[in-house]
């Protein structure tokens, strides 16, 4: 374990946290972009560059802009005026959290020598990428395709403004 | 006083295979008019007395045939008997014979029977009751003769029970009257008791010998064969069976014929009509108990030897004489008319008795047929005189109806000689006189001769009481007395007839009755008249009637004393008068001794059935009911409320697992993170053991 | 500790950090926020079972991850969508306040 996969891993959990702990939304939302990055890094150190650039280009570039936006758009990003950024019953969802992170963790530990360790480098071509998704995951290719249409299509429905004539239900 | 055999037969004559007919013929025309209506009284009557005259004419054919056989030597007794029950080896037999005794009561019950129901149509002429009246009246001719007629004990005990039956019905026929429903229910209880022993005897007789018939060809109860047995049979208290079984069978009777300890129904039965009292109480009913110990004279003088009685003779004899002396006692002090006549019976009564132990069949049963007669008339009299006097019947109230009542005073005048025991000319002398020379004769005592002797003069004595109070004097009742239609004065003359010409009969000159019974032939001799020993009982007779008429003209003669005043003995004797009016407070005895115990306990069951049945009942519905109560609250408490307090916790756990719903995304995210862990935790260890 | 373990006890914290923000914050958004975190978790875990495990030639692990991340922004995009659609119609976007299915 080489001392820049632990860097770049303190890092990435310490954005993580200040992603779910800050207090203002668009800190967080910040923070999650960093932790982003950080993975993406950790992508490439695992010699998996396209999926490293992927995650840039989708979430760094997309999805955390579009987080920022629905802060903006729904006005999160006031603190709060009561009580606090947290649910009265936090420590709940913590020990639930807790109680997942110790039995993943404890099924890593506990299994520690019958992990694979295949020490030969892979090389991976985007040519070779490119091929297989349209031979053999033609299919998955093509069904997200139109999955993201769906969704986009969804998405935007979803948050248009509903003009007064249409409402749902059709009561006049 | 043997009988010579009668002529065995082997086969009954057309007129004994018909005898049945007699007491049936009136006790279906009894049966008939209980199906009539009310208003139907003419029918009722014709339906009565028609049946009853033709019970008449067969008895009277069935009269002249005995008479034929006895006066060609050969005297009939003939039986027609017939299995009436089968039981294993038992057999119980019934039947009915005719002989001299019973050919002698069927023509006396059925002729003076005949004339009471003909005087009865006038008598009951205003009753609007007449058709239920002549039912009953034809049910006790029927029954009667039913006991005349039987040749077995049981047939003679349920015909007995019968006529029982009829006298209560018939005593209480004005039933909406108090006194007269008390008297009918007192007539019924107290023969009652006398038929309880009746009874025991009769079933001892059975189990002793094994067959109540009387007559049965040699193997009947009264034949030698079954008396020999019973007289081998010893009964405790030194008595043999014969004895005790001919005491029981005299218990029955003397409550019947009225003897002493039971005699107090009989003047309370006065509450009856008169053609009832003339016809139960004075003729025929109160005979039966005298007409059985005649049927059962063979097993009540068994085991006795010549010169001496038996002991069931001995008890009838003193019971008898005892009755005689005490009724007589009692008549003279009582105001009545219908009661004087009353213990006139039962003084009477006790004389056949007395006549039947010490003389023998014939000296009872002869007193038992002119006594029929004439007191018959004495009471149908007693009847015209209450009709006149518009149904008075003190006889303070009443006098000199010799003048306004003349075709009732002359045959009622013959009728009280005749009872008087007047000499020659009237049938109660020659019978009496029978009884009283028997008397004379007996071995045993001299006692029963001298309270016979005394009850003859009282006999006198309160007669001419009476006849004096009633028929003399001057008249102290209200309105007019006038004389009673013919319809009742004409059978008063046809008795008034018999009770002269019946004494023909029995005299010493030509004994025609007792030959007859005892089947003996019988020659008229007058020389017989002129013996020394009846010139001496003539003499006897004389002077006791003398002394009684003349002893109570004396006293009572024609002076008509008014109601108010005194009896001219209460004045003399008070003490004495009072004893005798109250019957020497034998009703009062009865009444704090029988009585007051059968209360005594009728309160005890009337307590036990209130307090411990009806308490155990009222325990039982009241358990209930608690039962009930404790139902209903198990259910209302219990079985509801916990239904629905079943459905509260439902409701409650439904509230309870709908709040596990919150709404809250975030909640159900930590459920199910939660469970995956789990799951996870779950598989993990499966998979690693 | 081999290099593999590594990476997925990394993976392992991330979602459970994720997973924490997505049950503990009142927000709506931040639950997304914690979503997305828990999917790259995954998505590591994957790289790293792909880079470490046998057939790395066969590019499934890596396909597979390069899937999930456009599943996962077009869920985003989805999902944003929603939450600024009902802050439209509650003016909030506060989860405890958002209990309408509550039974």
């Amino acid at each position: 374990m080489s001392i820049a996969f632990w860097i770049i891993a303190t890092l990435t959990v310490v954005a993580a946290l200040a992603a779910v702990l800050l207090r203002n939304l668009v800190h967080c939302a910040l923070s999650l972009s960093l932790t982003f990055a950080g993975l993406a890094v950790l992508f490439l150190q695992l010699d998996a560059q396209f999926a490293g650039f992927a995650q840039i280009l989708v979430y760094v570039g997309a999805v955390a802009i579009l987080v920022v936006f629905a802060i903006l758009l729904t006005r999160s990003s006031e603190t709060p005026k009561d009580g606090g950024v947290f649910s009265p019953t936090w420590l709940a969802g913590l020990a639930v959290a807790a109680a997942v992170f110790a039995t993943v963790a404890g099924a890593i530990v506990y299994s520690v020598n019958g992990l694979p360790n295949a020490q030969a480098v892979p090389s991976v071509t985007v040519l070779q990428i490119g091929q297989a998704l349209m031979s053999r995951y033609v299919l998955p290719l093509e069904i997200v395709a139109l999955l993201l249409t769906a969704a986009t299509i969804g998405a935007v429905i979803i948050a248009m403004h509903e003009k007064p004539a249409t409402k749902i239900g059709g009561a006049k | 006083m043997q009988e010579v055999g009668f002529t065995p037969q082997l086969a009954a004559s057309p007129i004994a295979g018909a005898l049945w007919l007699i007491p049936a013929l009136p006790m279906l025309a009894a049966g008939v008019i209980a199906f009539l209506k009310q208003p139907r009284k003419s029918l009722a009557k014709a339906l009565s007395i028609g049946s009853l005259g033709m019970s008449l004419m067969l008895a009277l054919v069935a009269f002249g045939h005995v008479l034929g056989g006895w006066a060609h030597g050969a005297a009939v007794r003939e039986t027609v008997n017939f299995t009436w029950l089968e039981a294993g080896a038992t057999q119980v037999d019934l039947g009915w014979v005719l002989d001299p005794l019973s050919a002698v009561m069927l023509v006396m019950v059925t002729f003076v029977g005949l004339l009471i129901f003909i005087y009865s149509t006038g008598y009951m002429e205003h009753d609007e009751n007449v058709t239920r009246f002549f039912c009953f009246l034809s049910l006790f001719a029927g029954a009667m003769l039913g006991v005349v007629i039987a040749n077995s004990l049981l047939l003679l005990f349920m015909c007995w029970e019968l006529v029982g039956l009829t006298s209560y019905l018939l005593i209480g026929f004005w039933y909406h009257k108090p006194s007269a429903a008390a008297a009918a229910k007192k007539a019924f209880l107290t023969t009652r008791v006398g038929d309880v022993f009746f009874l025991l005897g009769m079933v001892w007789l059975f189990s002793q010998t094994g067959t109540l018939l009387f007559y049965n060809h040699g193997a009947g109860s009264m034949e030698p064969t079954a008396l020999a047995g019973l007289l081998l049979a010893p009964a405790g208290l030194g008595l043999t069976a014969a004895g005790a079984i001919g005491l029981l069978i005299f218990a029955g009777a003397a409550g019947k014929s009225g003897q002493l300890p039971l005699h107090v129904w009989l003047p309370d039965a006065m509450e009856g009509p008169t053609p009832v009292s003339a016809l139960i109480h004075a003729a025929t009913m109160v005979a039966a108990g005298v007409y059985l110990i005649a049927r059962v004279y063979p097993l009540m003088e068994a085991g006795s030897l010549a010169g001496s009685t038996s002991t069931s003779l001995t008890v009838v004899t003193w019971v008898g004489a005892a009755t005689a002396l005490f009724a007589a006692l009692v008549a003279v002090a009582q105001n009545d008319i219908k009661r004087i006549l009353a213990y006139s019976t039962v003084s009477q009564l006790g004389y056949m008795m007395a006549g039947l132990g010490m003389g023998g069949v014939a000296v009872g049963m002869f007193h038992l047929i002119t006594h029929a007669f004439f007191k018959a008339l004495l009471f149908m009299g007693a009847g015209s005189v209450i009709h006149g006097c518009h149904e008075e019947q003190d006889i303070r109230k009443m006098g000199g109806l010799r003048k306004e009542m003349p075709r009732t005073f002359v045959p009622y005048a013959i009728g009280m000689m005749a009872l008087s025991g007047v000499p020659i000319f009237f049938s109660g002398f020659w019978s009496k006189d029978g009884i009283l020379e028997a008397a004379q004769h007996w071995g045993v005592a001299k006692g029963p001769f001298y309270m016979l002797v005394v009850g003859a003069v009282l006999t006198a004595f309160y007669m001419t009481r009476q006849m004096s109070y009633v028929f003399f004097g001057n008249w102290r009742g209200h309105g007019h007395a006038h004389e009673s239609p013919a319809v009742m004065t004409l059978p008063l003359a046809i008795l008034a007839f018999f009770a002269m010409a019946l004494g023909a009969l029995g005299t010493p000159a030509w004994p025609w009755f007792r030959a007859f019974l005892e089947n003996r032939a019988a020659g008229v001799e007058v020389g017989l008249l002129g013996e020394s020993e009846f010139l001496g009982m003539l003499a006897t007779s004389c002077v006791i009637v003398a002394v009684g008429i003349g002893l109570g003209w004396m006293v009572y003669g024609s002076k008509s004393p008014a109601a108010e005043e005194p009896d001219a003995i209460e004045r003399a004797l008070p003490s004495v008068w009072a004893v005798l009016r109250d019957k020497f407070y034998v009703d009062e005895l009865y009444a704090v001794t029988v009585i007051w115990f059968y209360a005594a306990w009728a309160r005890v069951a009337d307590w036990l059935d209130r307090c411990v049945w009806g308490g155990a009942v009222s325990l039982v519905s009241w358990a209930f009911k608690g039962g009930a109560h404790l139902s209903r609250l198990c259910d209302t408490y219990w079985v509801n409320g916990g239904f629905d307090k079943g459905c509260e916790e439902l409701a409650n756990g439904g509230g309870l697992l709908a709040s596990v719903q919150s709404g809250r995304v975030q909640r159900y995210l930590r459920l199910l993170a939660l469970a995956v862990v789990v799951l996870a935790a779950i598989l993990i260890w499966s998979s690693r053991g | 500790m081999t290099p593999l373990a590594g990476y997925l006890l990394v993976a392992a914290l991330l979602f459970a950090i994720g997973l924490a923000g997505a049950l503990t914050r009142r927000n709506a958004i931040l639950v997304l926020i914690g979503v997305e975190l828990m999917l790259n978790a995954a998505n590591l875990n994957l790289i790293a079972f792909w880079r470490y495990g046998p057939h790395p030639e066969a590019l499934t692990g890596m396909m597979f991850a390069i899937f999930s991340i456009a599943v996962a922004a077009a869920e985003a995009a989805v999902g944003l969508g929603l939450v600024i659609s009902v802050h439209r119609h509650a003016q909030t976007a506060d989860l405890d306040q958002m209990n309408r299915m509550k039974g």
